[in-house]
Parts: C-alpha cells; sequence; structure tokens
C-alpha cells in the first residue's frame, strides 16, 4: 500500500494564554508541533504499512520551517515527505489549502489511501481532508475510530457520529480523517531520529506541482477574515461561602432566578 | 504578501510581536518585520494602535455576478425522521437574515421516508422544503448529501447555505463548498448580514476558544457556514404558515463508493451531549467510577446529560462519545457544571461558550474557576450529594 498522511504544523495551542489586562494572546515561547491529530494519522498510516507493506509519505504545505514536521513523520518512522512551500501559497484558506495539497498529491502519483487529522487545533474547521478528497475525485470518510480490513480495492471502517458509529465500507482509494481514539501514537525510534536528521527536505513550488495562479494564496481563497478580536470576557465569577448546604442552597436560589433548574 | 509593516509610523512597540497567533512578526533594527509564516490574518493591523500595519484588500480572482444569487438555505438535518434541534436553531437564524435581505428561506431535506415531515419545516419558517427522500439516502452518504445539495444549489443557486456544526454537516460540507468552488465558515457562533451587499458576517472562536475570527465571502456565492449547536434562538412552530414542497428525484450518478453497512447507537442515555441544555461533567478530581454515578444522578434530577474530560474517559468511567474538549465534543448548554475538573485549556475550549457554569473543585486555585460563573470551593461528591438533595426539592 502506498499512504500517503497529510500533517500539518500548528503553534501549541494548549501552551497560549490570554494577558487577562490587554486581551491579546501571549504567544512567547510557544512551541510550534505537529498537529495532534495528525500523529493519529501518522500512526495508523504505519501500522498499515505494518501490516499490508508499501511505504507512508507524509505531506504538508507550510512556510519552510514546517520542513520540522515533516521530519518528525520519519523519526516517527515515515518512508518519504513532501513539502509544498512557496510565497504564492500564503493567505490560503482550507479551499485553497486543499487545491494545492490535491495538486502535490496528484504529482506525487499512484497512491491507495490518504489519511489527516480530524482537524487541525489552531483553525479547527475539519474542512481540509474533505475539500482535498473532492478535488481528487476520491471518496471522503470523516471521524475514522477503527480500520476493520483493507481488502483489495475496499476497506472497512468505524466512523464516529454524534449518537454512536457507523460501520462504513469505502472503495480506495480514499481519503480519511481520524480521531484520537483509533490508535495511541508511538515515539520516535533513535534510527528514526537519525534518519530525520540527516534528511534534506525539499520543497516544491507552485509552480512544480503545475498550479493554477489564480487557485492558490490569498487570490484563490474564497473566504477572507475581516476581523480577529479577543473573546467578550466572561462576567464577574462569584465564589460562594458558608458550608455545603448555604453554598448549595445560594446556587439553587440563583439558578432558579434565572429559570436554569 | 500583502500585510505591511510602513517603517516610518512603526514606533517599535512589539505590541504586534505579542498578539500574532503565528509568532510571524520580529523585531528587525528596532522595527517590526512580518516573516513567512504569516496567514494573512490581520491580527496585527487591529492591534496596532498607530496605524502601522496595513493589510491590502485587493481580493483578486475573477469577479462573478453575484446579483443571481438570491435566498437562505437551511440543511435541515434529521435522524430517523426527527429534525435535529440545531435545525430548528437555524430555521430561527436564516428566517432572520432571510428578512433582513427581503429574500426566501428554504429548507434542503434529505433522508428516506421522511416527506411527511417536510411540513414541520415550514411551521418551523421555510418558504419553500426541497425534500429528497429516496431509500438510496436512509443512511449519511458524503457522496449521496452532497450531490443533492450541489445539483440545487446550480439550479437556484442561493445566497446562502447553513448547517449544523454536527458529524454531519462537517463532513459533508466540504464537499459541496469544493465542488461549488466557495467559501465555507466552520462552526460560527454569531451569522450578521450586510443588507446592501449581502455580504454574511460569520463569526468563529479559533485556537481553541482563545480568540474570534470574523470571516466573510466577498466574491463567491453562496456563502456556506456551518454554525454551533445552541447558540441561535430556535423558531418558533407556527402551524399556519403556508410554504411550497418541492420533492427532488435522487439519481445515483456512476458507482456507489462507501456505504454504511450498519449503525450502532452508542451513548448511555439517549441525549445526545450538543443538543443538552444542561450538563453535568466530571473528571479525573471525582477519584471514583463510583463517584462519577452521582452525576448521572444529578443529571437526572436536572434533566441534563452527563459528560467528562479525556483523564475521566481516559480511566473508562465514561464513553469517549461522552468526552467535551479539544479531542472530544465542543458544546454550549445553558447550564454547564464541572465537578472535580481542574480547567485544562484542552477542556475548556470544549465548554466555555456555554451561558453559565459552575465550578466544584477542592483546589480554590484551579484554572476551572478563571472562566466559572459561580465556583464552589470544596469536596466534591459532599457538594454533589448536596446539591442532588437540594435541587430535587426546588424542582418538587
Amino acid at each position: 500500500m502506498h499512504i500517503i498522511v497529510l500533517v500539518k504544523q500548528v503553534p501549541d495551542t494548549s501552551e497560549v494564554k490570554i494577558n487577562r489586562e490587554t486581551n491579546t494572546l501571549i504567544r512567547d515561547g510557544v512551541p510550534s508541533i505537529i498537529n495532534p491529530y495528525d500523529r493519529y494519522a501518522i500512526e495508523e498510516a504505519l501500522r498499515l504499512r505494518e501490516k499490508h507493506g508499501g511505504k507512508v509519505t507524509a505531506v504538508t504545505m507550510g512556510p519552510p520551517q514546517a520542513a520540522e514536521a515533516l521530519k518528525e513523520a520519519v523519526s516517527l518512522g515515515a518512508d518519504d515527505v513532501v513539502l509544498l512551500s512557496d510565497r504564492a501559497f500564503a493567505g490560503a484558506d482550507t479551499w485553497a489549502t486543499s487545491y494545492a495539497l490535491s495538486q502535490g498529491i496528484r504529482k506525487i502519483g499512484d497512491f491507495d489511501l490518504v489519511i489527516a487529522g480530524k482537524q487541525a487545533i489552531d483553525g479547527d474547521t475539519a474542512q481540509v481532508g474533505p475539500e482535498t478528497a473532492d478535488m481528487l475525485g476520491i471518496p471522503f470518510v470523516a471521524y475514522i475510530r477503527k480500520i476493520e480490513r483493507v481488502e483489495g480495492k475496499k476497506m472497512v471502517a468505524e466512523r464516529l457520529m454524534d449518537e454512536g458509529y457507523d460501520v462504513v465500507e469505502t472503495s480506495l482509494p480514499a481519503l480519511i480523517t481520524v480521531v484520537k481514539e483509533i490508535n495511541e501514537p508511538r515515539v520516535p525510534s533513535l534510527k528514526g531520529k537519525m534518519k530525520a536528521k540527516s534528511l534534506k527536505v525539499t520543497a516544491w513550488t507552485a509552480a512544480d506541482i503545475g498550479s493554477d495562479e489564480n487557485k492558490i494564496g490569498l487570490r484563490g481563497s474564497p473566504t477572507q477574515v475581516v476581523r480577529i478580536f479577543p473573546p467578550t470576557p466572561r462576567g464577574q465569577r462569584e465564589i460562594l461561602s458558608g458550608n455545603v448546604e448555604e453554598q448549595v442552597a445560594s446556587l439553587a436560589k440563583k439558578l432558579k432566578e434565572q429559570s436554569l433548574i | 504578501m500583502s500585510v505591511k509593516v510602513k517603517p516610518d509610523t512603526c514606533t517599535g512597540c512589539e505590541t504586534c510581536v505579542s498578539v500574532c497567533p503565528f509568532g510571524a512578526i520580529e523585531m528587525k533594527d528596532g522595527k517590526a518585520f512580518i516573516t513567512d509564516a504569516c496567514t494573512l490574518c490581520g491580527a496585527c493591523v487591529e492591534a496596532c494602535e498607530f496605524k502601522a500595519i496595513e493589510k491590502d484588500v485587493e481580493q483578486a480572482g475573477p469577479a462573478k455576478d453575484l446579483s443571481a444569487y438570491k435566498g437562505v438555505w437551511v440543511f435541515a438535518e434529521q435522524h430517523k425522521g426527527e429534525i435535529a434541534s440545531v435545525s430548528l436553531e437555524l430555521l430561527g437564524e436564516g428566517r432572520k437574515l432571510a428578512d433582513k435581505r427581503g429574500s426566501k428561506l428554504s429548507a434542503v431535506f434529505i433522508g428516506a421516508g421522511i416527506k411527511g415531515k417536510s411540513k414541520d419545516l415550514i411551521a418551523y419558517g421555510a418558504d419553500i422544503v426541497y425534500v429528497a427522500d429516496d431509500q438510496a439516502l436512509k443512511d449519511f452518504n458524503d457522496d449521496s448529501y452532497a450531490a443533492v445539495l450541489t445539483t440545487l444549489a446550480y439550479q437556484h443557486k442561493p445566497e446562502i447555505i447553513l448547517a449544523g456544526a454536527t458529524a454531519i454537516g462537517r463532513s459533508f460540507f466540504p464537499k459541496v463548498a469544493s465542488t461549488l468552488y466557495t467559501g465555507l465558515t466552520a462552526d460560527c457562533t454569531v451569522l450578521d448580514i450586510d443588507t446592501v451587499t449581502g455580504h454574511l458576517h460569520q463569526t468563529r472562536p479559533a485556537f481553541g476558544g482563545n480568540i474570534m475570527a470574523t470571516i466573510v465571502t466577498p466574491n463567491h456565492r453562496p456563502q456556506m457556514a456551518t454554525v454551533r449547536h445552541k447558540v441561535m434562538k430556535p423558531a418558533q412552530r407556527d402551524d399556519s404558515r403556508k410554504g411550497e414542497i418541492v420533492e427532488v428525484k435522487f439519481a445515483q450518478s456512476g458507482a456507489v463508493r462507501t456505504k454504511v453497512l450498519k449503525t450502532i447507537d452508542e451513548l448511555t442515555e439517549t441525549v445526545n451531549i450538543c443538543e443538552a441544555d444542561i450538563i453535568v461533567a466530571g473528571g479525573r478530581g471525582l477519584g471514583s467510577q463510583k463517584n462519577f454515578l452521582l452525576l448521572e444522578e444529578l443529571a437526572k434530577v436536572l434533566g441534563g446529560a452527563v459528560a467528562a474530560t479525556r483523564g475521566a474517559v481516559d480511566e473508562g468511567w465514561i464513553p469517549y462519545s461522552h468526552q467535551v474538549g479539544q479531542t472530544g465534543k465542543t458544546v454550549c448548554p445553558k447550564l454547564y457544571i464541572a465537578a472535580g475538573i481542574s480547567g485544562a485549556i484542552q477542556h475548556v475550549a470544549g465548554m466555555q461558550s456555554s451561558e453559565t457554569i459552575i465550578a466544584i473543585n477542592k483546589d480554590p486555585d484551579a484554572p476551572i474557576f478563571n472562566v466559572a460563573t459561580y465556583g464552589i470551593v470544596g469536596d466534591v461528591t459532599e457538594i454533589l450529594t448536596a446539591m442532588i438533595k437540594k435541587f430535587k426539592e426546588v424542582r418538587g
């Protein structure tokens, strides 16, 4: 099997804090990491390779420093990497990102499966996976929590839904996104780390992947961010006082007044 | 690149460096310098009090004729014939947008054996219901759902299409947006329309809720968005309303690529936590599965649902489908009771838009108190037991 994994380098949002006085993000010292959901995607690709043979190619689009995320994928066991990097890609929304990724994947050539994380923790849109699948003309199945089997050109997997799960059969090649339940990602091996260290990542530019300049970057993006602002701070919090009975009684009174109970 | 620093105006105050969510601004010779990591989000433009940073608004791409696009559409999601509560909220919101713009509100209804329910959507505010009722549409399938909606959108050219930010909406809407080459904004919490241009101002949280972003789709139509549960007011039912029901034929084009072999419902109670008005949630601080049962008892008294942190799920106290947070679900109920939850940002990201939050923790410095409306410091089991008793009395 040739499995392509889509990874994204993101700021570690769990390290992002808010300055309560100015209501701005404190970014100092916030590290860049592989999007946590993509770790499950990488792990699942490696497991499929271990079972069925083949190879794993990690792909990302981003600035030159996104090569670090690809190196990390190699340290975990990915065989090959592709970095799509070009200033012309800057400002891409999910549509233009998906377009660039689909062009990059076409250039890579034959593949059986594309795996991505459910969503990236910086944007949380969960759109690049399905949009890329559409542009590649392959089926898409979201929120995979278990791959039951791969047989020839077919795969059976469990898809997590709001009220339970579906067992879904899909033809291959397909693009799936995975949730954290699917596996327990491994840590990099020493051999993998050595390989990653000596890895030279070459970037494919917009021209390399034959992209239409009207469909990439800000120019190709249907959406535009017009404003970024801090969320409205919550009203004054109140710590209740007294003994347990008094606290609970005062809480019940407040909730009753607001018709919450 | 189209975010630029005007070096003559920049005072080197470094405010932009600290507000950039992507770490894309560095100081060079005492002036701000924008690096390749810039995503053109514009946070710095807003933050610079000296107006030293500019964002070019040159949005290229051939200008389309937008005037041909009219009307607001809502994807009316159903499960086994039951219309999802978020769809009723969208009909309420869609009605407002359509009225502001002086246009019609339509619902797109997809499934099998659902035709009879179409009139309910009219009662909830739709002027037109496009219903695709076909045995082949019984199970959710990205390909067939997207095919129905895409075809209808090509034919009728709506200005706006909304769906709930549910598993289904978030799965197939991107395929529709991709095919139509238009913008899609996920997880909106506020929508507003410019009555002149018809631009939909779509506001959504990003960075785990740390910042809010307002997004528009200036040159493409339809404007597509998914909207979170519980943030919009549901439409009121009015059976005297009149509307048109249009039956849509579903024709499978090409081979069936994916199919659902079976569906398993997994929630331990019937409430989907995203749809609950009241949520009682617990974390590792509860200490044991036995104490977790107190949450279920309290939820029962309040008519709410039970949720949990990742820690409690990892302990095996409750299935993953109840997990709230960055790697679980995002909820915004009217009342969220957080018991024995420390308030790690990964959990807070999934619940901080709840209307009223009650935090119960023995540690007065637990970060959960920062997002709480009311806090109770003390022993969690003791307080939960007292709450069950008291709320039972109050509710009679």
